[in-house]
């Protein structure tokens, strides 16, 4: 402010003030080391699940078995194709920003306000994507069975293909029935979630069917699961089964290991949050451009610092894609 | 405010008319890399993950350097680090960089250290 009258005596100095060595306005400037501070979060999380796959590196979920969905192909293997798409969402809405904040530096109102649509579009396919994807990890897909150590036993048929529970457990026989307050001890209620099948279903399914095989967690030197034998098979359900598993959450998982499924639901849940924020912000200086606020203000730059934050969700998306489904 | 940016990339290899010319290029290089990891991460090829470099598979290597090619592009061009002076560029990329390569070495070897306990100590993880 060239108002101010009082002189320290010190303009033009190294020191005095009044230099922006970075050539970033504040906003900017802070805007970045925001960005560096969350990124050292996203790397934070990302490294635990790089520690936690290696202290189990032989016992992990491969990323190609578990994401093989894609909307409205049901029973089609389509490995990663989802989230490909969804790749190219947020890189595209990425574009957009930036073509937004091109067109502010030019000071043109209606390019900025229809790339910043198209932008906010953008985060809310991706949003929406994410949800999906979500629903269909917590739904699962085949089922499986829990040992009391905590593994995760896979049925397979002779010619190696996933089996579903469903599709072979014996019905009429030995039924879950839930626990309710009417003739239960004290007041406990049902603790654990509720399975379409019981586990004296599975096994009785299981020992009655001739072609079915187990796969379990650990994994040979090519890096497949093990599948034993229809005698080993036997003895490992029989002996170590406990607990019938449909889909994820965060105690148990049918794709393997819970803590893939924790740091799924934990990683990608941050990221998702920092889309829907991102989105929320967007909409903010959307609706300022519509008003002209920054036309008043005779500059664009808080679009500018928004695209910063919007693409560093980009940024953060790209290794979560790699770490979580391609490695 | 003038906006001067830097209309090359590739090191110069590649040199753009316009900014948003520039931003469509950058774009379709960032498309071509994805579509080349999804692919790769589909096929799969036996030679690269049968072969290991310091106990990782070559696909997994190519995947990280694919990974932090596009890191580069997203930042250099969309975010228009390529544009900001030399200081605000090292604050913030040499000391994430430090600080993650850092974070990641330690606790990846910690990881490796309790695998193996797992795998050789007294306690079994195989019940």
């Amino acid at each position: 402010m060239e108002a101010t009258v009082v002189k320290t005596g010190t303009e033009g100095k190294t020191w005095g003030g009044g230099n922006d060595p970075l050539k970033a306005s504040y906003g900017k400037m802070m805007m970045w080391f925001f960005i560096l501070s969350d990124a050292l979060t996203f790397s934070g999380f990302l490294a635990s699940y790089g520690f936690s796959r290696f202290k189990f590196v032989d016992a992990w979920p491969i990323p190609d078995e578990v994401f093989t969905h894609f909307p409205f192909l049901h029973g089609v293997d389509a490995p990663m194709y989802y989230v490909a798409f969804m790749t190219f969402v947020l890189i595209f809405s990425s574009v957009t920003m930036v073509l937004a904040v091109d067109a502010g530096h030019k000071m043109k109102q209606n390019k900025v306000i229809f790339y910043l649509f198209l932008t906010i579009i953008g985060g809310l396919i991706f949003l929406g994507s994410q949800a999906w994807e979500w629903a269909t990890f917590i739904k699962g897909d085949y089922g499986a069975i829990e040992t009391k150590g905590g593994q995760i036993v896979q049925f397979l048929d002779k010619d190696g293909e996933r089996v579903a529970l469903r599709d072979f457990a014996a019905l009429a026989t030995g039924e879950r029935t839930e626990q309710t307050k009417e003739n239960g001890i004290w007041y406990k209620e049902e603790a654990e979630y509720y399975p379409s099948v019981s586990f004296e279903q599975v096994k009785a399914g299981f020992l009655a069917n001739d072609n079915l095989l187990v796969r379990i967690q650990h994994k040979d030197e090519h890096g497949h699961h093990i599948v034993l034998n229809r005698e080993e098979s036997i003895a490992k359900v029989v002996n170590d089964g406990v607990l019938v598993v449909e889909g994820a959450n965060l105690r148990h998982n049918e794709y393997g290991h819970p803590l893939f499924a924790d740091f799924f639901f934990f990683i990608t849940g941050f990221h998702g949050f920092h889309v829907a924020t991102g989105v929320l912000i967007n909409c903010i200086i959307f609706f300022n451009v519509i008003l002209g606020t920054y036309e008043r203000r005779g500059s664009y730059e808080m679009v500018e610092k928004v695209g910063l934050y919007w693409h560093f969700v980009d940024l953060v998306w790209v290794f979560v894609f790699t770490f979580f489904y391609l490695v | 405010m003038a906006h001067e940016h830097k209309l090359e990339i590739f090191r110069g290899a590649l040199k753009f008319k316009s900014n948003v010319s520039k931003i469509w290029g950058v774009f379709i290089v960032l498309s071509i890399v994805t579509v080349v990891e999804v692919a790769l991460g589909i096929i799969r090829p036996a030679f690269l993950v049968e072969h290991h470099f310091l106990a990782l598979k070559l696909l997994n290597w190519i995947f990280i350097i694919l990974t932090l090619f596009k890191a580069y592009y997203i930042t250099w061009d969309f975010m228009h680090m390529r544009d900001e002076t030399s200081g605000l560029r090292r604050a913030v990329i040499w000391t994430a960089v430090f600080l993650i390569i850092y974070l990641v070495t330690l606790i990846l070897i910690e990881g490796d250290y309790i695998f193996e306990v797992y795998k050789n100590g007294y306690i079994k993880f195989d019940f």
